[in-house]
């Protein structure tokens, strides 16, 4: 798979503080993103998850490090004319509504006033504005700010979508249709690069995962991968026979006025379980086996790292 | 074009700012009191309106393109806008000379408004259009245009308040430096002659675009005054914008 965002050793410092101490942020960053993937950039508050996506911008100059979108320098305007961008907590000029806004910045691809027009209906049309695109953004709310800010990096038909954060402040209804979005885009066969601490959304969505903590990457690989598909343990809710007959063979969680919450680590206790509630007429609510989930990874990664 | 484009958006954006209006209306009170003030004196009435305006335009041009200027850049940061902005196929310098141009379009609009007043108080007194009056405007309109890039400059690297501070501190270095062209004058060839020399060509001297006195008076100005005071403008103008643009290219934004 030929890579579309490759970054090799990536260094970044801040200076902070009366003296200027330097602050040490990205600490060698490596990783590859390869063509039609989405790929997840995850890590915890302040682990440079934003520095990374703006260096890769051209908003930072790093100190050290190789930063190339499809084989060119990312700061040539070649790469720049095929990305499209996404800042965490979007804000843009408020004094203009979403449709001369749209029409500012597809100035700024120097695409044709009528062919703007078209592609502007239909992203706003995509992002659910089409009916607030003469409303000044002065009077979005968050949310539409969210997916104002993504109708603009979608104008110019990127190759490479980067989204910062692009699940913060949605509610779970705008985060689907969100999510939905980003897998069209990989259809059509785009790239998305996104940064989020909303695991559950990047386990649904991702190809690919990169765990980053305090400026290093700890762990990278195709979600598959990283998290075995070995059930760790099963919740079993049944009821119709006494707790006494199944101790031994999982922990109670908890007890209702009928049903009893088993949590059973063997897999061979499960089906004794079963057995046992069947031959006592009894009955099984749910059987529920827990895999490893990205975010059990996530934590135990972010606790050693 | 995508200077243009930023251009008209800054445009359109400062020219929403009250703090324009109420900079227009002080400039707008003060040209109206020249005529009042004319009542009071003794003599030519028509150049006190004449000088009292001049004088005002200048003082409110300048004004205007400190406090439009410093917040030009920052704000930008401040508001995030500049990163989806600098994620386009844009290089930085583009950038900074569309806020640049699209700020001296706004004063322009200013100016030409504040003009407009000028021209129809003295109208109002001698009933004729006092056409002269346009070249000193011309020259205060180049001098607000320098003050604009040097607002732009600060704005670069500090906030807001320290920026105008700044400034308003090239305003007026810029409008007392002449002292040391006396100075260079009197003092005795040396080491501290040198220094004079040196402090004096680096400090602005907006005094060059001064030409109300010549113009309100009627008195002869040679052409190649007119012409030197261009090309300070234009050299001046330039290093500073220069200057900026190596500041911005080279900023990070965190």
């Amino acid at each position: 798979m030929a890579a579309v965002l490759k970054i090799q050793d990536l260094h970044k410092s801040f200076k902070t503080g009366f003296f200027l101490k330097k602050k040490k942020i990205l600490k060698g960053i490596s990783l590859s993103v390869g063509q039609g993937e989405i790929f997840g950039y995850l890590g915890p508050n302040g682990a440079g998850k934003t520095t990374t996506i703006k260096c890769v911008i051209g908003l930072l100059h790093p100190e050290k490090g190789n930063i190339e979108i499809f084989g060119t320098s990312h700061l040539a305007l070649k790469a720049k004319e095929r990305i499209g961008f996404l800042p965490e907590n979007p804000y843009f000029y408020d004094h203009l509504t979403a449709l001369e806004f749209l029409h500012f910045y597809s100035q700024l691809f120097l695409i044709e006033k009528k062919e703007a027009e078209e592609k502007i209906k239909g992203l706003l049309q995509l992002v659910g504005l089409e009916k607030e695109a003469d409303l000044q953004l002065r009077k979005y709310s968050r949310g539409m700010q969210q997916r104002i800010g993504l109708a603009q990096a979608l104008l110019n038909d990127p190759s490479l979508v980067l989204l910062d954060e692009p699940l913060g402040g949605l509610d779970p209804l705008g985060r689907k249709e969100l999510r939905d979005i980003i897998v069209r885009l990989k259809e059509e066969g785009k790239t998305v690069f996104l940064s989020s601490h909303i695991l559950q959304d990047v386990e649904m969505i991702c190809d690919r995962v990169a765990i980053i903590v305090n400026g290093e990457i700890i762990s990278q690989g195709a979600l598959h991968e990283l998290v075995s598909e070995k059930i760790i343990f099963t919740e079993v809710v049944f009821s119709g026979i006494e707790d006494k007959e199944v101790e031994g063979l999982g922990e109670c969680i908890s007890r209702g006025r009928e049903r009893t919450l088993l949590k059973v680590l063997k897999e061979e206790n499960v089906e004794k379980i079963v057995e046992l509630v069947h031959s006592r007429k009894g009955k099984i609510h749910s059987l529920i086996p827990r895999t490893e989930t990205l975010e059990d990874l996530f934590v135990e990664m972010v606790k050693q790292g | 074009m995508k200077i243009k484009a930023i251009a008209l958006n800054t445009f359109k954006e400062a020219i929403r700012d009250r703090i324009l209006y109420v900079l227009l209306f002080f400039a707008t009170v003060c040209i109206i009191f020249s005529r009042i003030l004319a009542l009071l004196t003794v003599g030519d009435r028509v150049k006190i309106i004449e000088d009292v305006g001049l004088a005002s335009l200048s003082l409110f041009g300048a004004l205007m393109a400190i406090f439009m200027g410093t917040g030009l850049v920052y704000k930008e940061i401040d508001k995030k806008t500049i990163y989806t902005i600098l994620a386009k196929p844009i290089h930085r310098f583009q950038f900074l000379l569309g806020k640049y141009f699209g700020l001296v379009l706004t004063l322009f609009v200013m100016l030409l408004s504040m003009s407009v007043i000028f021209l129809a108080v003295i109208f109002l007194h001698t009933f004729t259009v006092e056409w002269e009056m346009l070249v000193a405007i011309l020259f205060i309109f180049l001098e607000v245009c320098l003050i604009t890039s040097v607002a732009l400059l600060f704005s670069c690297f500090s906030t807001p308040i320290l920026s105008s501070l700044l400034s308003l501190s090239f305003y007026l270095i810029g409008h007392l430096s002449w002292g040391l062209k006396t100075l260079i004058d009197k003092i005795k060839p040396g080491f501290g002659k040198t220094l004079t020399q040196i402090i004096y060509t680096l400090a602005p001297d907006l005094e060059n675009f001064n030409f109300k006195t010549e113009i309100v008076h009627d008195l002869p100005i040679p052409p190649q005054i007119f012409l030197f005071s261009s090309l300070y403008w234009m050299a001046y103008t330039l290093a500073i914008l220069i200057l900026a643009i190596i500041v911005f290219k080279k900023r990070d934004f965190i």
